[in-house]
């Protein structure tokens, strides 16, 4: 099978964003990960522009025929992190936000005209 | 009104019933003198509607989902002098007071924390073949993943003492969390029963009742944290 690497590679990402997707936490570390991988990747995206000649010999080295395609892969996979960790921080927004209505809803009942007692 | 049922609540989460509402609370506390409705952010006359009706309303900013209008209504109930006893209800008018009291007298009677209702321990209910086909596998999906073994994984309609109340606390806003109440009956090991209840299944309610492509929404809020 052709290509080993870089498919294992993919696939053990995707299957970490999975992991972590079906995980609740949003600790301390998670925050740090993010920002350090953040910093991984500028650093990567700008080595990738001065150095493309490197990308390329990176790209065959794991079995990817062109520097662009690992690029390219490298893309989706942070774009896809992206849209997991966006969705996760909705979900956090969204129970806040249920917390904030259900003390506004319960901070003011209101009560029938009493016609009974 | 006497004194009877005055230890229970009724919990009814409301949104855009107000052809209907006041009907089905003026109906209930004939028998259930005490009932809080959820406003789930209606737009029409719902909240005038259930406190012409003779409910205490209380009133969501936004729209949340019923799982969430749910858990407002049981912490106000809760909160009530006197509460013993909580009854989640639909405005619809699908569910009947005759169920929901003798599921509170089995609480009253029997070692039990929970009652929930099911369609399908006799026959009186009709649903369409697809429909319990689909809920069916909800159930087994349940058993599965729960432990606990009930027949009808979504029905509205439940009876809770105040153990209950505490232990089961609704994270899940919108369809979802008549799953998460199964789950956490087998996580908090809480005692549980079943009773045959009758779901009234009128044009109206039928009309507007959950779609089927609503179990995948389920699945997919239960599985995506």
């Amino acid at each position: 099978m052709d290509q080993i690497i870089i498919k294992v590679a993919l696939v053990l990402v995707f299957l970490v964003f999975g992991a972590i997707l079906l995980r609740p936490s949003a600790s301390a570390r998670n925050q740090a990960m993010r920002t350090l991988g953040l910093l991984v990747f500028l650093a990567a995206a700008i080595f990738a522009v001065v150095f493309p000649g490197i990308v390329n010999q990176l790209a065959v080295m794991v079995g990817v025929g062109r520097g662009a395609d690992l690029v390219l892969y490298a893309f989706i996979v942070v774009f896809i992190g992206q849209a997991l960790s966006t969705a996760r921080k909705r979900r956090v927004h969204d129970t806040q936000i249920t917390e904030l209505a259900r003390k506004m809803a319960l901070s003011d009942p209101q009560y029938p005209e009493r016609q009974t007692p | 009104m006497t004194a009877h049922n005055a230890d229970t609540w009724l919990v009814v989460p409301l949104f855009n019933e107000a052809t209907v509402v006041r009907e089905v609370v003026r109906s209930a506390r004939e028998k259930f003198p005490n009932i809080v409705c959820v406003d789930d952010g209606s737009k029409d006359d719902s909240v005038e509607e259930a406190l012409a009706g003779g409910a205490v309303v209380v009133k969501h900013p936004i729209n949340l989902g019923q799982g969430a209008a749910l858990q407002t209504g049981l912490d106000f109930a809760f909160g009530q002098t006197g509460a013993e006893y909580f009854v989640t209800f639909d405005s619809d008018g699908q569910h009947r007071t005759e169920d929901a009291e003798r599921m509170v007298e089995r609480l009253r009677a029997e070692p039990l924390d929970i009652v929930v209702g099911s369609r399908f321990l006799d026959d009186r209910t009709n649903a369409s073949a697809l429909k319990k086909f689909v809920l069916r596998l909800a159930v087994l999906f349940e058993r599965i993943t729960t432990g606990v073994k009930l027949t009808d994984a979504h029905n509205g309609l439940r009876a809770l003492n105040r153990t209950a109340v505490r232990e089961i606390r609704i994270t899940q806003n919108r369809m979802a969390h008549a799953s998460e109440i199964v789950g956490l009956i087998g996580k908090k090991k809480l005692r549980y029963a079943e009773e045959a209840v009758q779901i009234i299944y009128t044009d109206y309610s039928r009309s507007k009742g959950q779609s089927l492509w609503n179990s995948v929404n389920i699945l997919s809020e239960l599985l995506i944290k």
